[in-house]
């Protein structure tokens, strides 16, 4: 039996007598999923709705010369046929940039692709009819004349003066660069007794969430007001987004979310077939719905992490590292993507790397150019994994060279646990970290000397097992200072609002989403301990523009911490308005009441005074019992936004465990660990499923997946079968440890845990195959993902 | 054109159903679009990713490789029916008490592929819950707390059974 039930935990400056924070409660909102009861925007079906189905370039660059609609127009069950240059009226372009990365370019885009397609699947022409099967067929009869223009598809020879300009009027391929120097490297690697240098490579890949990208538009023109059912990680940032395109108010917009199914990263962007959809139900005055089937979302889903990174690191004969050096070369497709950019995930890189590490001397370069292939944008952990890859490839590289144990070489390295506040080579600020105190755990959790004598033991017998770790920080909560200083519409802050129903329950809008992390039941558990409420009484409302407290949704790993603690506020606040009324009904002191399982009690005894239904009864329905001039509230709003800090960095260590099959090249799982610091831990099973769920979307990165293009730009397999995702089969069990630094920043404490598992499996995971094959002498693999073939031609087998 | 639209008849979670059907059109549209039974969900419309998997004459189906004629005369069982049965009720208890599903929307047919697994009445070991379960995506969980919950009901179940 594997089920362990929740217990109350020990007591913390944060327990109430009825506290949640720190159990492993069950998400209020699972049963209906469960029963096949949730609303997808894939389920919404409105009156009088339409279909939309995108025309989608085959060329990865093409100049359009001709559109021919007039077979599609009488078609069957045909609304409309509208090309770009018709939806241009409805709708402006947007240029995805941010002013803080400086000198950061992009062209604009329109919604549908006017004169010109720059990748294969952008949208060429919409067809809007009565099904979707309909919208297909009819696409089939729009007749497009392209001119087939050259691609643009190696990100090593974009900047070269021989290769075309996608965009001209940018005057070069050249989307963002940055540099930065710290210390003195020079000095620092002429004085190592060992540099290591090694070229990364990391494979294009994408979320592949289960319910692809879906929306319905629906524009009223009575009543003026666009609502969009829209599965999205940030409902305020796209409602802005949609009214400033269409040139409305943002009033006149309202986005609902509800059931999303899986986000990842990939549904909190822009994306140009969405932008469209919105458009069209403005221009034909209907709802209109769009869900991206599978090979769509292939294309058109942004992918992420194709870089390629060369490495170095120097380090003295007692193992101090000495610098840490990179240049970064990423491809990103022929837009910066809006409004988040496509810069941020070089710029995570070059602030991220050897950011563990006590190493003054760092050395950085990153540039980010266009490519005719997908856009590329921020996906779950978001540099992170590049970043550690590298990081750690390069010191489990550097122990192997000089003979200390990898283990051993992070602990004379890593940044003291004492040493904090302090601030990383590229200059970032750490509150408080555990870095050793997580080693010292994982250490002990994995058994690390008991597999090292099995490894040992079994290459004995033929068999290749490899131990590999990676240390990583991660970035949460994040302050202003990640979009909002940029110029981006996108808030930092979160809200709550909390109020008393005329039973004694609370209901609870908030300004983050749920996309399946929990967040519903971090905010219940934190209202409901705030004010004092069993938990079953506590019911979240998330995604709805016109009724939750503005917000900025789901993304940097901020539910939790932001929300979480605009929601304990907002309990809070409510609890005291609560009190207030109580007093003046039991001619108490505020001050002598306090409110327990949804009961006011006495607060030095304990004795119950007044249930909450009967409070909330005197108050909604005889309010003229209680003193002149007292005023029941019983709706109370807080909302809480990072200011101390940029970033609430966590940090932890995994490790991986696997087998090398020498013959076949195969890599069998056999367990992985992970160790994490999120603070606080208001949710144990929750932090654990986010970790777990994020370290295979990791080893699916390490492994298997990546969006094969060929030279003309091509996505050579853009479908489930071919682009393969981890199975259950292939999986290890995953155990999970944690060390608890709360941040001084909220009162709750709590960090980020979403992207840690992501951040340091492709690493672990590398380094576990190269533990594994090096005693057989075969070539470090740095090339994710590490598939098969790659791993027998290091060996020399191929 | 004349076999575009067809008369099927058949039993869905136990109504029996006389209707016409688009010849072309997969169960799974079928069952969502003509049935608004929206608990089966399309992943990937191509018999990999297993979203869609429902139960037809007993065994568990692609809803995205089937078409919806080809259940004339046929018995189709999708997660509403397996729901309000109470058939599964326990695995999608625990399901809910491990957190063995995130956004969710695998979840029906993972709990129809599961119970595929369990109806065979032994305790399988996590080694052949995750083998039966690998033809079922999940993109967030990683599939532990599935093997968890699936492994926790087929010991109940055979604890009961003593």
């Amino acid at each position: 039996m594997k089920i362990t039930q929740d217990s109350p935990p020990v007591l913390t400056a944060l327990d109430r007598p009825n506290s949640y924070i720190g159990r492993s409660v069950p998400r209020p909102n699972l049963q209906r999923l469960t029963h096949g009861r949730g609303q997808y925007v894939s389920d919404v079906n409105l009156p009088r709705m339409a279909h939309v189905a995108y025309v989608r370039s085959p060329h990865a660059h093409a100049r359009i010369v001709k559109i021919v609609t007039t077979a599609a127009k009488k078609a069957p069950g045909v609304t409309a046929v509208v090309t770009g240059a018709e939806l241009a009226q409805v709708m402006t372009p947007w240029v995805g940039v941010l002013t803080h990365l400086k000198g950061l370019k992009s062209a604009p885009q329109a919604p549908i692709a006017v004169e010109r397609a720059c990748w294969q699947g952008e949208a060429v022409c919409a067809v809007v009819a009565r099904t979707r099967a309909e919208a297909e067929d009819a696409c089939e009869l729009v007749n497009v004349s392209y001119e087939a223009l050259p691609a643009v598809t190696d990100p090593e020879t974009a900047l070269d003066a021989k290769t075309p300009v996608i965009h001209p009027a940018l005057g070069d391929n050249l989307c963002f660069e940055r540099k930065l120097d710290a210390g003195a490297v020079d000095k620092a690697f002429a004085e190592a007794d060992t540099v290591v240098e090694a070229t990364f490579r990391f494979g294009r890949h994408t979320g592949v969430t289960t319910e692809p990208r879906a929306v319905v538009a629906d524009w009223n023109e009575g009543e003026q007001r666009l609502t969009v059912y829209h599965g999205t990680q940030a409902p305020h940032m796209m409602q802005n987004l949609f009214a400033k395109h269409l040139g409305i108010a943002e009033h006149q917009v309202r986005v609902l979310t509800k059931d999303v199914g899986g986000s990842f990263g990939i549904k909190v962007h822009t994306y140009a077939d969405e932008m469209a959809t919105v458009a069209l139900s403005k221009l034909l005055k209907r709802p209109v719905k769009f869900v991206a089937d599978r090979i769509e979302s292939f294309v058109t889903d942004i992918h992420a992490r194709d870089h390629r990174i060369k490495g170095k690191i120097g380090v003295s004969k007692d193992g101090t590292i000495t610098a840490f050096e990179i240049d970064d070369l990423t491809g990103i497709g022929p837009y910066s993507v809006y409004p988040r950019t496509s810069g941020i995930e070089a710029n995570q890189i070059v602030n991220l790397t050897g950011g563990p590490y006590r190493c003054p001397n760092y050395r950085a370069q990153t540039r980010v150019v266009f490519q005719n292939k997908n856009v590329m944008c921020q996906y779950r952990a978001v540099g992170h994994p590049i970043a550690v890859a590298v990081t750690e490839g390069l010191v489990e590289l550097a122990a192997a060279k000089i003979g200390i144990d990898p283990l051993e070489l992070r602990r004379r390295n890593l940044v003291p646990d004492d040493a904090y506040p302090t601030q990383s080579a590229a200059g970032l600020k750490f509150e408080l970290l555990s870095h050793h105190e997580a080693l010292a755990h994982l250490d002990s959790m994995m058994n690390y000397a008991g597999l090292r004598s099995e490894q040992k033991k079994l290459r004995g017998k033929g068999i290749y097992r490899g131990i590999g770790f990676a240390s990583f920080i991660e970035v949460t909560n994040p302050s202003a200072a990640f979009y909002g200083v940029g110029g981006a519409r996108i808030t930092s802050m979160d809200g709550a609002t909390v109020k008393l129903d005329a039973q004694g329950a609370i209901i609870v809008h908030t300004g983050v989403t749920e996309q399946g992390q929990g967040a519903e039941a971090v905010v219940a558990q934190c209202v409901a301990s705030s004010f004092g409420i069993p938990l079953g009484k506590v019911r979240v409302v998330t995604g709805d523009t016109d009724n939750t407290p503005y917000g900025g949704g789901t993304w940097a790993s901020r539910a939790a911490g932001i929300g979480g603690e605009a929601a304990w506020q907002a309990g809070k606040a409510l609890r005291a308005n609560v009190v207030a009324v109580a007093a003046s009904i039991l001619q108490a002191k505020p001050e002598d009441l306090d409110i327990r399982n949804g009961v006011v009690i006495d607060k030095e005894t304990g004795t119950e005074r007044l249930p909450l239904d009967e409070l909330a009864r005197v108050a909604y329905f005889r309010p003229d019992t209680l003193p002149p001039g007292f005023q029941a509230e019983l709706m109370a709003t807080r909302h809480y936004v990072p200011r101390a800090w940029p970033f609430a960095f966590t940090n932890g260590i995994q490790a991986s465990y696997l087998e090398v099959d020498t013959d076949t090249g195969f890599v069998k799982l056999l367990k992985h660990w992970c160790v994490e610091d999120c603070g606080t831990i208001i949710n144990p099973q929750l932090v654990d499923e986010q970790i777990r769920g994020g370290v295979v979307q990791g080893i699916g990165a390490a492994l298997f997946e990546h969006c094969l293009y060929d030279e003309r730009g091509q996505l050579l397999n853009g479908n489930m079968a071919d682009y393969l995702v981890p199975m259950a089969a292939e999986m290890p069990d995953i155990e999970c440890g944690h060390v608890v630094s709360p941040t001084a920043d909220s009162e709750l404490g709590a960090k980020g845990a979403g992207e840690a598992g992501t951040a340091g499996a492709p690493g672990s995971v590398m380094n576990a195959i190269n533990d594994a094959l090096r005693p057989l002498g075969a070539q470090p693999l740095t090339d994710m993902p590490f598939t098969p073939d790659k791993i027998l031609r290091a060996l020399g087998k191929v | 054109m004349s076999n575009r639209v067809l008369d099927i008849s058949l039993t869905v979670n136990g109504e029996r159903l006389q209707t016409r059907v688009d010849a072309r059109k997969t169960l799974v549209d079928f069952l969502r679009e003509d049935l608004a039974l929206t608990g089966s969900h399309i992943g990937c419309e191509h018999g990999v990713c297993g979203a869609c998997t429902v139960r037809v004459n007993g065994e568990i189906v692609r809803g995205c490789l089937m078409l919806a004629v080809q259940c004339d005369g046929g018995s189709v069982e999708t997660i509403e029916g397996l729901s309000d049965s109470g058939e599964v009720a326990d695995l999608q208890a625990a399901f809910e008490q491990r957190n063995a599903l995130q956004c969710g929307y695998c979840t029906p047919g993972m709990l129809a592929t599961a119970q595929d697994l369990l109806k065979r009445g032994d305790v399988p070991s996590r080694d052949e819950i995750r083998e039966h379960l690998s033809g079922n995506y999940c993109r967030c969980t990683g599939y532990h707390a599935i093997v968890d919950a699936v492994e926790a009901v087929a010991h109940a179940r055979a604890g009961a059974k003593k």
